[in-house]
């Protein structure tokens, strides 16, 4: 380092002057760059060298000092300046500034009992508001789409189209893989307790209701709460940080008809499709793993299929996918829109919608599962 | 400066050398030189793309330049262990132009952090030190425990200043100090800049296109235009170069006015195009 060899490093001497009192000097570079090293020491001697009385402090062979080195010095003095003290003029002010800092009083905050009881019920409120807020939101967007009903070419119809890509085909691929995959699993597991009962047909029926009806759906709904809707929340955030939704609000072009139909459409339309996908998938996985396990032959799956599920099962399915297409855009949406300015708002906001967006996804289905359980299951 | 002595130095604080940037077919800088000293108060100006802020990421070591050196207190920014280079970023003071504050974390630890990281200090001393760099950027202390999110332009700036400022550098590079604050708080910011800067001595190097800032606090300015460092001088001599720039940035109708504001106005009768 330059010029290390000129400065010396920061020491404490005390020193009897004989006459009974004594004399504390210090020496050599007081700043940052030596304390860093050493302030835990530093800070011991300067306090066994302040218990003394009446002590005399010689600061005058300090070569260097800031107001690390200061605030250090001043602290040991118990927060004033000692009576007798030789100073550098040009280190009175370093000292100035520390006194300052006399007066601190450190904010100690309270402690609220109530608080998991209030933290409850501002959550419960919370959640109120929540749905609320999206009910509001899906209201303004019907109503700022009924001017495309006088004007339908005046259309989100690009954007429209853009979603749907972006949801739908571009998430071909998971939700292929994760279908596959769904499918062999239940098809392995069901298939080991068929044989124990000699029911090796029943697996068209269980793989044919549980996944046209109940799995495809939830697990498409999952994935693309978790690809899509995150996404449409982050997207939505930062155009609320940097100030572009405020943008087109004053350019007198409503956001619910520009940012937000668009989404809520193209999940509505990609979401039944993509359901459609992730069941047929999982029933060639599961028609595969039956072959192999049961003996079954693919053929012999595939045309048990219409006769084991009604075609109603198919029907709901679609449906469920266009409710939870719409709820998964509501909700992202929702939360993008109540992002604030700030880096940490993004992440939290992400993270909510997604887990809002899924337990709510779950909770329709539910509905679902008590408002149709007459519909579409063949009792034999 | 009659603040205290910094460290003497044999180097200077920063040593550009033969600094070439290039991105693509782009060159931005074609072998620039630039020193500064220790002590100055050295301001960056161009125009836009003329590679200001990319210069001073370069010094920052946050970019690293096609071709040549920098060198901040003597050591090569680039080809230098981790270990000093670590030892250089306590030594210096960064203000971003947006304050760049964590958004995560409250004022109080915005500034405690780099304390805190040299892991010496205890809490209280730690406390001490917030609040007195608090008082000296001019911040009441019951903003302390506010999250950055809630303040003002203004305050994000004194507040990054202060954090810029805890750890005593003796280099400090100013982003654009008063981008985006009013005319009245930029001034009172240049104010805090100067007193600062004359209590602790330290080195200074901005970049700014405000004239005003420019003018009440450079030393030296830097001129960057086509490629290379245009002229590095005194206020008053780097008016005096004839250039397009120059003509257009401080001779303009803002420029002239700005120049005349200055405590000691800088503009004889000789200057060119002064008469327009």
């Amino acid at each position: 380092m330059p010029g290390a060899t000129m400065v010396s490093e920061p020491t404490v001497d005390t020193l009897q002057d004989g006459k009974g009192g004594s004399l504390i000097a210090l020496a050599g570079a007081w700043d940052i760059r030596a304390l860093e090293r050493q302030a835990r020491a530093l800070q011991q001697s300067l306090r066994a060298s302040a218990g003394a009385r009446d002590a005399r402090w010689d600061l005058s062979k300090v070569q260097r000092l800031d107001h690390i080195g200061a605030l250090l010095i001043w602290r040991a003095w118990g927060r004033k300046r000692p009576a007798q003290i030789d100073l550098r003029p040009e280190h009175e002010i370093f000292f100035a500034n520390v006194e300052g800092t006399g007066a601190l009083v450190s904010g100690r905050r309270r402690i609220d009992w109530f608080a998991p009881v209030r933290a409850l019920g501002e959550w419960m409120l919370g959640a109120g508001e929540h749905v609320v807020d999206i009910v509001r939101l899906l209201g303004q967007m019907l109503i700022d789409s009924m001017v495309l009903l006088r004007r339908p070419a005046r259309g989100p119809w690009r954007e429209i189209s853009a979603s749907v890509y972006r949801i739908g085909t571009q998430a071909l691929g998971i939700t292929a893989a994760v279908g596959f995959l769904i499918g062999i699993v239940l098809s392995y597991l069901s298939s080991e307790q068929l044989k124990a009962f000699g029911a090796n047909v029943f697996i068209v029926n269980i793989l044919g209701i549980g996944i046209i009806r109940e799995l495809g759906p939830v697990i498409c709904a999952v994935l693309v709460a978790g690809r899509s809707g995150s996404a449409i929340t982050a997207q939505l955030g930062v155009m609320r940080v940097t100030e572009e939704l405020d943008a087109l609000a004053v350019m007198g072009i409503p956001y619910t008809v520009r940012l937000i139909l668009p989404k809520v459409v193209a999940l509505s339309i990609a979401m039944p499709l993509l359901i459609l996908w992730t069941s047929g998938i999982a029933l060639v996985g599961g028609a595969i793993s039956a072959n192999l396990q049961l003996g079954i032959s693919v053929n012999q799956f595939l045309t048990g299929l219409p006769a084991a599920v009604p075609t109603v099962n198919l029907w709901l399915g679609v449906g469920k996918g266009v409710v939870f297409g719409a709820l998964i855009a509501l909700v992202a949406c929702h939360f993008g829109l109540r992002i604030k300015p700030n880096t940490e708002s993004l992440g939290a906001g992400t993270t909510n919608s997604v887990v809002t967006s899924i337990t709510t996804v779950i909770l329709a289905d539910a509905v679902f599962a008590v408002l149709f359980n007459d519909v579409g299951i063949s009792l034999l | 400066m009659n603040g205290p002595k910094p460290t003497p130095a044999i180097h200077p604080v920063i040593q550009i050398g033969g600094l070439w940037t290039q991105f693509d077919d782009l060159v931005v800088h074609r072998d620039l030189n630039l020193e500064v000293k220790t002590g100055e108060v050295v301001s960056l100006v161009g125009g836009s793309g003329s590679g200001k802020t990319t210069l001073m990421r370069q010094m920052l070591g946050l970019e690293t330049p096609t071709r040549g050196s920098v060198k901040i207190f003597g050591i090569s920014l680039h080809d230098s262990p981790a270990l000093i280079l670590k030892k250089i970023r306590k030594r210096w003071g960064v203000l971003f132009q947006e304050g760049a504050l964590y958004s995560a974390l409250s004022v109080f630890d915005n500034i405690a952090l780099a304390l805190r990281e040299l892991r010496v200090f205890d809490e209280g001393f730690i406390r001490d030190m917030v609040m007195l760099k608090l008082d000296m950027v001019g911040i009441e202390r019951r903003h302390a425990g506010k999250m950055p999110a809630e303040l003002s332009g203004g305050m994000v700036k004194r507040i990054a200043l202060a954090r810029a400022l805890v750890l005593e550098p003796e280099l400090v590079f100013l982003d654009e100090p008063t981008a985006g604050l009013d005319p009245d708080r930029s001034e009172s910011f240049v104010r805090l800049i100067e007193s600062l800067h004359g209590q602790l001595g330290f080195t200074v190097v901005m970049v700014t296109h405000d004239l005003d800032t420019l003018v009440s606090l450079s030393d030296k300015v830097a001129v960057l235009a086509d490629q290379r460092v245009l002229v590095y001088g005194p206020l008053e001599e780097v008016v005096r170069v004839d250039h397009p720039f120059i003509r257009s940035f401080f001779l303009g109708d803002r420029g002239l006015r700005a120049l005349s504001a200055a405590k000691e106005p800088v503009f004889g009768p000789a200057l060119p195009g002064a008469a327009r």
